[in-house]
Order: structure tokens, then sequence, then C-alpha cells
């Protein structure tokens, strides 16, 4: 049985069938369970084949289990119960092991029976005739306009429909928070929603008036929690609505007085929540969303608010999504936006505010990515990882916020595992197939590489922290930042850079502020003693924890900017020092820097290296 | 091959035990005999009787002298088999047995006794619990005797298939076999012939192709090649024209022999002999061919399964032979169509029309010119005109018009004058009847011929009329209630009527089962419907209960449809025959049995006389009321049937099919005349216009599409030659006739009906 080829038709195994008799207490032979097997699979395809006469005849297209049961009814076979259902049940699979399984809520009868809110039942089947067509020609009501069957509603929920949308759209606040309220506890609308889906579909139209797409957007959000709407396939539609408000460049976003950030926020929150609710209603949903997410991110045509967006909608998809897009695409992603950053023009004025609010978009994003790695990490490898040096830092995030706690991982050095979960449903033949974990380690250099100090500051400032000796100066010598931004604190020495190059750099930025930037840049050539290949080696960060003692004095000066590195696209360095007090002169450093290992840096392309003082108000 | 070893091992065993011929052993036997066949739902052996034990062995004694030849053959033959299988020692042990003494030998009782035995004997050996499963397992082997029956001449076969008529008959005509490994040799001897042959002759020949591989697949698995037939069908199934796919695939699940038994498909094939038609060329061409390379095999199959009906002539083209297969057992015999058809209208009843003065005087306010009389004066004259196809006015008995018949007779009269005429420039308007919140599902709909009434069949096996004007359904009164009723009245109509009781839609509850044909009375009187649960109901549309319950087709349902003169209607269903009713006879006053699956459609000629049928066995039978026979077989389909409609004249009939199209067909000649190509998905709905000059479709795929039949039935140029062959061209018209294609919103199309003044109705369920 095991080596036939064709399978053509499903077919049921005979351990299934040794299975079956073990729980009826029967024991069964390999030969005789094969044997079963094969006439069982006969018999079912029999009964498929005669139940699909009944499908015909009852003029449908789809297959139910009633037709199947007629079949067996009428080949004297017993017919299976509980599975009348209109609806296809949901097939889930269990993620530990093979296993698969009808889900089958239990559902509370008492409840159900007590409950005072009866749902209305079905309507009455009715007979409507309408003129479709004058003399073979035209249609007489165009197609696909708001549907005509609003009049087969009963008038109160014809009512109740009209008096909703005009409250949520209307004037009044109090009036719109009370038929949110109801739309959000109403269990007798559910004929209304696809005509509410339609409304909220019209955030297009209405792309000028934050107002409206706030609105909007909270119609939607009381939809989906109302507990009683069934969304099935309008799930579909309600996400292309809140994605429309997360990454169009609405009409709104010219004026700059528009808050169409929060706006964009907001949907990004309300995506994750429709997602993570009613997710499985629609297959392949996921992978839709972030291909789109992708898209949007990776069209450099596309304005920075609609990037922004993005990346907030990555965000809310979980820090999986970041890693398993935002991550691989940010490199590209640098070069645009440091340009922007880069220009100091007044006429680039906006665009670049725009710019910071992306930048710190990401930063966000792809700090609770290393959190909820690292976190995902250490909790099941406690042993093999607290051993090593870098565990302290490791350490430390175990007691950040769990947020949506991701599945323990074993930790493995050739794959974590992690992309398997990702794969939403229907997941296969999306254009990730080729996307592997990075581990954290490599992951969290990358991103030092991009954001510098500011990362990493926050990355390091868990408890566990002091166990690093060599960082102990920082704060104490500069109260004031650190009570500023707390995060910014003596983290220079756990730097996983070996080169440390970007620590001695903002110190003389500060300095020669307004110097010559190309001193800068030929400090910055030779501060970096190559370029790093693009793999770094794994060992890297392990040895990060331990600075040289001879790191020189700490430097109060921190770099928020990032730096491409390795990366064909043209990388710029934009930073952001602040300092109270510089060191008296770079050298320190410097000659520190040359001291390190060099680790796969190599100087391919030229790279300028600009510093740039940046205002600390990063929307962080 | 597992089975045959367990077979061969019992075989043996039996032959160990069996020293003396009759004893303990084989009264075991019989009973373990009876058992399996019990079990096995009367497929068992041929001659074991509860009555007679050890008939068995009886029989086989009481045969052997009678036949000693056969006796030999079978043992040769059990001989053959046993080498072929490898098993030396058991053939070692036949030869010497054989040598003592050629009396105790097998003959077809005690193989089959042994088939028992083995499992008895077994069982004392093993524990009990083996001894029920290998029983269970050992059912197939009462069917095994026909393996070694079949060589035995018909008289036991008959003995056997006093009892057991269909199953083993019909199966142990497989029991001869060949060398399983030669069948593809042999298939693809023959096809490689049959690519090398002359163009005209190849399309023909090619016709041969499935029902030999078919047949030859069958002989393969019957006789337990599994392994053999399944490469047989991997190399070859590919070969076969694309419409047998569905057969195709059913055949590919069948790959063992207790499942050929049940299946109906295979008894289909069995059953029926495949029809080809081919031209004597090509027929010496073949027959040549095969005697040439000895090619026995192929010979028997070609003569015991197949009919060849040769004509003479030119041979066929590959698209006309497309055109016409594709039916469950090809296509029909030439002579089954050459039965002479009254497809003319029956006279109409004269009936004075009176000048409707009040209606005269309402068109005349209207201020539309008086054009009736002349339009009433040409209807008269026409059906004073006796049709020289038209059946004898009383051939079938006819009921009597009533007064409210004429009535509306005069109605429909009326009417039609202001009907307005269709053709390809003059498109019907289309009103569609939406079911809304058909959450049970619509599974069949009908309007009466006037219009008034819509009812539709659910799947939650009710059905709901609705009245689609402005006057409601009522319901008559109660007895008591009528009883005061003051009958001399002019008025007593309305006054029976209770008014309490008006809606616009009535609920008749009493099928347990969907509902999956409707059909009103001509005079609105009555519903018919067919159910599931294997009943075609009655109801009066006046009280609007269930009168009868016609019970017969003891399988679901498919189709019923009344008379167009009322009191006949029809149905067919699962049983695979149609069944003539008469509305006051509990019983069926003819049976139309012959299709060869599923009658799935049934409709009424316009002049009452003939029944049109479709099959899921693709194809059309027209049948006599008459007499009952089947006057018309048509074959064309390549799916099954799912609507039919008769023009107008009577003279034409439509089919839709699962497959998409539309087929064309004149009655009078049998033949295929149009193929209508552009829906996508099965045709529900079919119906001419008032006239006949247009066809509308309704379809699955939410289409309605109108056909231009005028110009379809006028393209056919049929002169004698084809008419005498039926080999017709048909015209690659479809585009042309296509008047236009409608599209539903997310509605398919189950229902269609022309009113009386051509305005066309189109009902379906919505369906998001």
């Amino acid at each position: 049985m095991a080596d036939r080829e064709e399978r053509r038709f499903a077919e049921v195994p005979r351990e299934s069938v040794k299975l079956m008799s073990e729980s009826a207490g029967v024991e069964l032979s390999d030969e005789l369970a094969a044997l079963l097997a094969e006439d069982v699979c006969y018999r079912l395809r029999e009964a498929t084949q005669s139940s699909s006469q009944f499908m015909r005849h009852a003029k449908r297209r789809k297959l139910t289990v009633e037709d199947f049961n007629r079949a067996l009814r009428w080949s004297n076979v017993e017919a299976i119960a509980g599975y009348g259902a209109q609806d296809a049940l949901p097939f889930r699979p269990i993620k530990e092991g093979e296993l698969f399984f009808v889900e089958d809520r239990e559902i509370n009868l008492v409840e159900l029976a007590l409950a005072t809110n009866i749902p209305k039942g079905c309507a009455e089947t009715m007979v409507r005739v309408n003129v479709s067509y004058l003399d073979g020609k035209g249609n007489l009501e165009p197609q696909g306009t708001v549907p005509s069957a609003v009049q087969t509603l009963s008038e109160d929920l014809l009512k109740y429909y009209q008096q909703v949308t005009r409250a949520i759209l209307g004037e009044d606040p109090h009036l719109m928070k009370v038929a949110l309220l109801d739309l959000q506890s109403n269990s007798k609308m559910a004929a209304l929603l696809p005509y509410f889906v339609y409304v909220i579909s019209g955030v297009k139209s209405v792309s000028h008036d934050l107002e409206q797409l706030n609105r909007l957007l909270h119609m939607v959000k009381s939809l989906v929690q109302n507990p009683y709407l069934y969304l099935g396939s309008y799930v579909r539609s309600l996400v292309s609505s809140v994605m429309y408000c997360i990454l169009e460049p609405l009409a709104a976003s010219i004026n700059p007085l528009n808050d169409h950030w929060t706006l964009r926020d907001y949907a990004a929150l309300l995506l994750s929540h429709i997602f993570w609710t009613h997710g499985d209603l629609v297959s392949g949903l996921y992978h839709q969303i972030l291909l789109s997410l992708q898209k949007v991110l990776s069209d450099p045509v596309r304005p920075l608010c609609s990037h922004y967006g993005a990346v907030v909608g990555l965000h809310a998809l979980g820090w999986k999504a970041v890693e398993r897009v935002l991550y691989p695409h940010l490199p590209a992603y640098w070069s645009n936006l440091q340009a922007v950053l880069d220009d100091y023009s007044v006429s680039n004025a906006q665009v670049k505010a725009d710019g910071h609010k992306v930048y710190g978009a990401i930063l966000v994003a792809v700090e609770r990515l290393l959190k909820m790695k690292a976190l995902s990490l250490s909790l099941p490898a406690e042993r093999g990882f607290g051993a090593q040096p870098g565990s302290g830092g490791v350490a430390g995030f175990r007691v950040s916020s769990p947020g949506l706690s991701p599945p323990p991982e074993p930790l493995s050095e050739a794959a974590l595992g992690i992309a398997s979960h990702l794969q939403g449903p229907g997941g296969a033949g999306t254009p990730w197939e080729d996307w592997t974990p990075v581990p954290l380690p490599a992951m969290y250099c990358e991103l030092y590489s991009f954001f510098g100090d500011s990362l990493a500051v926050r990355l390091s400032t868990g408890p566990s922290l002091g166990g690093c000796p060599p960082s102990p100066p920082g704060p104490a010598a500069n109260p004031d930042t650190a009570r500023k931004m707390p995060q910014l604190t003596a983290n220079l020495n756990v730097s996983p850079r070996q080169d440390g190059s970007p620590r001695p750099e903002p110190a003389p930025p500060t300095l020669a502020r307004s110097s010559s930037s190309s001193s800068i840049q030929r400090r910055n050539s030779s501060s970096r003693p190559g370029q790093r290949s693009v793999g770094p080696s794994r060992d890297v960060f392990p040895k990060a924890r331990f600075p040289p003692p001879q790191a020189g004095p700490p430097a109060f000066s921190f770099l928020i900017g990032g730096r491409q590195t390795g990366r064909r696209c043209q990388g710029r360095r934009f930073q952001t020092s602040f300092s109270p007090a510089p060191p008296p002169s770079s050298a320190p450093p410097r000659t520190y820097a040359h001291k390190l290992p060099v680790i796969g840096r190599v100087g391919k392309p030229l790279r300028r290296w600009t510093c740039s003082h940046y205002s600390l108000h990063l929307p962080l | 091959a597992w089975y045959i070893l367990s077979h061969i091992n019992l075989i043996e065993k039996q032959r160990e035990t069996k020293g003396p011929p009759n004893g303990q052993v084989d009264l075991e036997v019989e009973k373990k005999e009876i058992k399996t066949e019990t079990s096995n739902d009367g497929s068992g052996n041929n001659n074991a009787n509860s009555s007679s034990p050890g008939s068995t062995s009886l029989g086989a004694t009481s045969k052997s002298p009678t036949g000693p030849a056969e006796d030999q053959q079978t043992l040769l033959a059990v001989l053959q088999f046993l080498k072929r299988n490898k098993l030396n020692e058991s053939v070692d042990i036949l030869r010497r047995e054989a040598g003592l003494s050629v009396e105790i030998d097998d003959s077809p009782g005690s193989a089959s006794g042994g088939a028992g035995s083995g499992g008895a004997s077994n069982s004392t050996v093993d524990g009990g619990d083996t001894n029920s499963l290998l029983s269970r397992v050992s059912i197939a082997i009462p069917a095994a005797p026909a393996v070694t029956a079949a060589p035995v001449p018909p008289k036991v076969t008959a003995s056997g298939g006093e009892d057991q008529p269909d199953v083993n008959v019909v199966l142990s005509a497989y029991s001869q076999q060949g060398d399983p490994d030669l069948y593809p040799l042999y298939y693809n001897g023959l096809k490689k012939f049959i690519e090398s042959v002359l163009d005209c002759h190849r399309a023909e020949l090619s016709q041969v192709f499935y029902p030999l591989f078919v047949h030859m697949y069958l002989e393969l698995v019957y006789n337990n090649h599994e392994v053999e037939a399944k490469q047989f069908f991997e190399k070859f199934s590919g070969d076969q024209e694309c419409y047998y796919a569905e057969d195709l695939r059913i055949l590919s699940g069948m790959t063992k022999k207790e499942h050929m038994k049940g299946n109906e498909t295979m008894l289909d094939f069995r059953t029926s002999k495949f029809v080809l038609r081919i031209s004597r060329d090509s027929y010496q061409l073949l027959k040549r061919h095969l005697q040439e390379r000895q090619n026995n095999q192929i010979w028997n199959i070609i003569q015991e399964h197949l009919y060849i009906d040769i004509f003479d002539g030119m041979p066929r083209s590959k698209s006309q032979i497309d055109a016409m297969s594709g039916s469950l057992a090809g296509e029909a015999k030439r002579d089954a169509n050459k039965t002479k058809v009254f497809y003319g209208l029956l006279k109409e009843p004269e009936i004075e029309v009176p000048l409707d003065d009040e209606d005269e005087e309402a068109e005349n306010e209207e201020g539309k010119p008086k054009k009736k009389k002349p339009k009433k004066d040409s209807m008269g004259s026409k059906s004073k005109k006796q049709d020289p196809n038209a059946p004898q006015q009383t051939r079938i008995p006819l009921p009597e018009l009533k007064d409210s018949d004429k009535l509306d007779k005069i109605m429909n009269m009326k009417e039609a004058a202001k009907k307005i005429r269709l053709g390809s420039d003059n498109l019907p308007s289309i009103c569609f009847y939406t079911f809304l919140n058909a959450y049970q599902g619509l599974t069949a709909v009908d309007i009466t011929d006037d219009s008034s009434l819509i009812a539709g069949g659910f799947a939650d096996s009710t059905v709901r009329v609705w009245s689609v004007t402005p006057k409601k359904l009522r319901r008559v009164k109660s007895a008591a209630d009528l009883s005061n009723i003051d009958k001399e009245s002019d008025d007593v109509l309305e006054r029976i009527m209770d008014e309490k009781t008006a809606s616009e839609s009535k609920i008749l509850y009493g099928h347990s089962g969907p509902v999956y044909g409707i059909s009103f009375s001509p005079d609105r009187n009555y519903l018919l419907s067919s159910s599931e649960d294997g009943t075609v109901r009655l109801w009066s549309l006046q009280t609007f209960t269930c009168l009868v319950g016609y019970k017969g087709h003891n399988y679901p349902v498919w189709d019923t449809q009344f008379s167009p003169y009322g009191y006949y209607f029809v149905s067919g269903g699962h049983d695979r025959v149609a069944r003539l009713w008469a509305t006051d006879h509990y019983q069926p006053l003819r049976m139309f049995a012959g299709h060869l699956a599923d009658v799935t459609c049934t409709r009424f000629h316009p002049n009452s006389n003939y029944v049109a049928t479709g099959s899921a066995d693709r194809t059309i039978r027209l049948w006599d009321v008459l007499n009952g026979n089947c006057v018309r077989i048509l074959t064309g389909h390549k799916g099954p049937i799912h609507s039919l409609a008769f023009s107008p004249n009577g003279k034409f009939m439509a089919s839709g099919a699962t497959d998409g199209r539309v087929l064309l067909w004149d009655i009078g000649h049998g033949l295929m005349i149009g193929e209508l190509k552009g829906h996508t998905d099965t045709i529900y709905a079919l119906r001419f216009s008032r006239d006949g000059e247009i066809l509308a479709s309704g379809s699955m795929d939410n289409t309605v599409k109108l056909w231009d039949t005028l110009k379809a039935f006028d393209d056919v140029e049929l002169d004698d030659f084809t008419a005498a062959t039926g080999h017709i061209h048909l015209p690659e018209n479809s585009q042309e006739l296509l008047l236009g294609s409608y599209t539903t919103k997310s509605t398919p199309v189950i229902h269609l009906h022309f009113t009386r003044r051509n305005l066309l109705l189109a009902a379906g369920a919505y369906n998001p």
C-alpha cells in the first residue's frame, strides 16, 4: 500500500484502520488492515460519487454533508451525524506534532437557551420580481451599486441602519458614541453587515476628511468587536479598508497640520486586532497583508507617510512580521530614508519631519523585534545560553514585557525555527520560501549598524545589565542626560561592534559641528579599518560584552545614527550626538578601534560619513 | 493477489478434506455458505439453498457424469490458473488427484463449496476471531464459482440464474480470460493498427477504443489481476475521449472484483452492449485485422460486449462521430429511431370565442384599433387544419374539457392575440423571480401557464406556492361552512373561498425529503411534487392539502410533469424508470424502462402522446404513451441531461446537460440538428417562446441565453441521405445563433417560462 505511486484519490492509510479497530478493541493484522483500508477507500469514493447526484439535483455547486449522508442512507449505511452545519468547518493543525482536527467548539447550551438575545432566525422565504432586461436590452438597474436587496430587509433593520450610519458619520460625538456602542453589542443586525461593510469601504471617498476616516475606523472596530457577528469573508473587505487608512497617502495628509499619523497608528492597531481575532476566517490573510505592506515599503515612489503606515502595520502585526518583512528590507530602505534626513534644505523640512516619523517607527518596531526575539530564545534555552557571557544582556530581556508571547523555540545554531510559525494559512507559494531566520546576534549587529546606540541603549537597560563591568562611569558622570534619556546610559562598552567605530565618532562632531564635513569623512574612513562582510560571525556578540578595559573614557555623546555597512547602496551615517563634555581627544577610541580585531570590514564602496547634529526630538 | 492466494489455498484444503464425497464437512460447508450469503447481500452463489443441505456437492456429483468433458475443461483451466500463479505444488497435487480420479475433481459446485469449507477448516485450526474475519474476507469467494462455471454451458448459469439473476450472470461473462500480461499488447496492437489505417477509417475505428478499453479493464479486474489492471488503466486511459472522463474516474476507483458487484456503472456496461456505428468498409478492415492476428481476446470482446451497427456508405468524419457519441452505452442503434412518431399537434377543440364586449370597449378606450377579429380568425383556421403528422385525436384518451378549461382557453387566445412576435431583432423582456432567504435550498420551480402562480420545491421538504398576481391564495371553506352557502348564487365560486385564509403564499408540508420536481396542472387546480422520499404527491390548490401520494419509485424521484392536457403525469427517478400515471390511479399506467442510469428529467410532448426522458446515462429517450415503447434514443450529450423542452409545434426538442451544451433535435427523424455552445455550467432550464422562434436557456452559470431557433432549424439541410443514415453535418454556428446572454445577480437560473404574451420569466434562488 505504501508503495502506491498514484494518488488519484484520498486514501485511508492502514494505520488509521488499525487505530480504529484498536479503539474498537479488535486487533488487526497488517494485511487485513491494508485490505480493509483499500475497501474503505473504495466505499468512500462510491458514496462520494453517488452523493454528487444529490447535489446536482438540488441545483447546487457545493456538495454538502447532507448530500453525502443521503448517499449513505440510500446505500443502507448509517449516516454521519453532527456535521450538518451549512458553513465549512475549520480544519486546524495542532502546532505540536502532525495532528489535524476539525474545530468543534463547545457550546454552552444553558447559556444559549437562556440567552435573551435570541437570534431572530431566518427571514421569511419570499419571491421578488424585477424586470431585469427590457426587450432583451440593457440592464435597468446598474450592477454593483448599493445592493438593491436593501428593500428586502425588514423596516426595522432599515431604520436601524439609517440611524446608525447617520449617527456615526454625523456631527454629534455623543450620538456617535452611543451608536458605536450599540453596533458593538447588537445581536440582531447580522443582516446589515454587508451594508455596513459597504459603508466602510467608502473610506476611499473621504480620504480628505480625517474625522470621517476616524469614524469609519471606529465603525470597523465596533463591528469587529461585536460578538454576535460572523464576519466571514467580509473580513477581507474590512481589512482592505483599514489597510487603505494605514497605507494610502491620504488627501488629508497634505496638510501637515492634520494628524494623520494617529489615524495610521489607530488603523494599524485595528488591523492587528482584526487579524488576531478574525484572521482565521480568511485563509492567507496574513500573507496578503504582509505582501501588501512589503510592497508599499519597497516602493520608493510612495510618500513617507505610506512607509510609516507600512512600518506601524508590521509592528502591529507582531515582531515576527517585522522580522520577516521589515528587517530584511531595512538595508535597502535605509539609504532612501537617510537621503531624506540628510537634506537640510528648507523645502525639505516637512519631508524630513516625516522621515523622522518613519525612523522612529522603524526603531520602535525593530526594538521590539529584538526584545521579543531574545525573549523567545532565552526562555527555553536557559542552560545553554545562560552559561555564555552574553547571557547578561539576554537575560535582561526576559524581564521585559512578554508582548505577544512568542512560542518557545529551541535554540539551535542552524535554524531558529521561527519561520514555521510565520507560515500563515495558505502560506505556501509566497515569495518568502527562501527566507531563513537570522540569528539574534547577527540581527542585533546589523540593526546596531543602522541605529547605533539609540538601539543598543534601549536593549541593554535591563536590570541584569549591571553584570557588565566596564560601564559604570557613564550615568554617574552625566546624570542629567541620564535622566532625560534614561536609556542612554553608558552603553558604550556594551556595543556589540568590536571595532567600536561608532563610538568614538560622536565626540568630534559635536566639537566640529561646524567644521567641514570632509575632515569628518576622513576620520570616518580611518576609523573603519575595514568593511564588515555581509554575514557577521556569530561570536561577535559575546565578545562584545567584554570590551577591552582600555576602552578609554566614556564618551557622553551618543550616536543615534545608523550607518550603511556592507551594502551596495550608498550608505550614509546620520547621527545625533549630544554631549555635555566631549572627551578631550578622539584618539583613544580610535586606537581602541584599531586594536580590536577586524571583523569582516571590507572597504568596498567609499562611504561618506558625515556627522550631523540632530535634535533629540526624535519620535521615539 | 492476496485474494487469489487465499482462494487457491482454500481450494487446496478443500480438496484435501474432500476424500469422501459427502459428509460432515459438507454440512459445515453449507452452513458457512449460507452465512456468507446472507452477509453478502444476496450476491451469493447460484445453487445454495437452505432447504437442501449439501446441494452443492450433490449438484456437482450429479452434473459430473453428464459432462465429463466439461470437467476436463475446467480442470485444465484450473491447472492453467495455478501454473500462472506459480503454485507448482498445488499443480502437482491437483495433477496427482486428477490422475487418480477425475470424478472427484472440481466442478463449479465443489469449487464454491471449497470456498466455504476453506473458511470452515481454517476455523477449526485458528481461533474463533480469525475465523470470523476470514469468513468475512472470503465473502468474495461465493462469486468465484462463476470463474470456473463459465466454461460450463448455460445450463448451470441458468439454474443459478433463477434466484440470482443479475450480478453473477452478468459478471460471469468476464470469466474468459487470457494472459493478463498480454492485454496491453493486444490493445496496443489494435491501437497501432488503427493508427495506421486510412484517415477515413481511423475515426470510425477509433470508436472501438473506449468500450474495448473498459471491457478489458473490467476483465482484468474481474479476474483479480489488480496490478495489471492498474497498469493497463494507467497506460491507456489517457487515450480515451475526454468526455468519458467521468466514467473513467469511476472505473479507476474499481480495482477489486468485489467492487464490481453493486457498482452501477459497471453493471450498465455489462447489461447493455455498447453500440457503435461503423461503415461496412471500416468494419471489414477491423475484422480482417483481428482475424489475421488471431487476436481472439479482442475479437471475443467485440463479439460479446459490443454491438456494431454496420451501415453502407461513406465512413463518418471525426466530428460527426463526436457529435453523436458520449453516452454510457454508445450510440443508438439506427433501427431504434425508425418508428414513426406523430409529432404533430392535436386539433384544438373548436371553441366559440365570444366577442368580449367589455374587453373590446376597454381596448377602444385605450385608443387601440380593433385588430382583434382577423387575428382570431387566423387562430381558428390554424386549429382547424389537421396536421398530417399529428396522432389521431383519440389515440390517447384525454379528459373532456370542462367549462373552466374552455374559459381558460379563451383567455389564452385573448392573451395570445396580444402576444409579441419575437425574433432575432425583437428580443423578449426578462423578468426575474428571485427567491430570497431560501436558506433551505431551492430545488425546483414551476410557474403556471397563465403565469399567475409560482411554486418552489425546497430541500427542507416543503413546497411553497406564491401568487404573483394581487389575487391572494385562499383556501376553500370547511365542509361545515360550505353547507351554509347558497349554492344557487351566481358568485358561488367566490363564496366557497375562505377569505380569512387569504395570503400571498402557502406552504405545503408532507414530503420527507428534498422536493426535486414540481409541476402545476394546466387547470391550476393541482400541483405535483416529487421528492427524494420516493413519492410523488398531488396537492390541491383549492384546499392546499395533499390529495394523493403516489408510491412506486422506491428511490428518489428526480422529476415529474403534468401532461399538457392534465390528468396524466410522468415521473422519473433514481430507479432508472419513468412512470406514467393518471391522477386517479394510485399505480402507474406505464413504466418506461430502458435507461441505464437515473432518469433525471421528464417532459410531455405537446400532444400528450409521447414522453421524453433525459437521463444520467447521457441519452434522451422518447416513449410512446400508448404502448410504452421507446421510439427514440438520442445520443450526443456528454453529461447527465437536466433539462428538456419541446418546441410548441411539437416538431423539435431541445435538451441541456451538465456539459453546458444545448442540443436541438428533430423528433420526426430522430436526428440531432444543432448544438448550442455557450453556457459554462449545467443547464437547468430550457423553454421555447410561445411561437417557437426563440429558445431560452438558463444555467447554473448565472446566465440566461437566448438562441435563434428559427435560424437553427432553417439552417439544417435534411436531404434524404442524411435522414436515412442519420449522419448529419452540424453547422458550427452557435455564436450566430446566440441572440443574447443575460447575467443574473449571482442567482442560478433554474426555471424559465414564457408568458402568454411572450414575456420571459426566469426564476432562481439568490445565492450570495
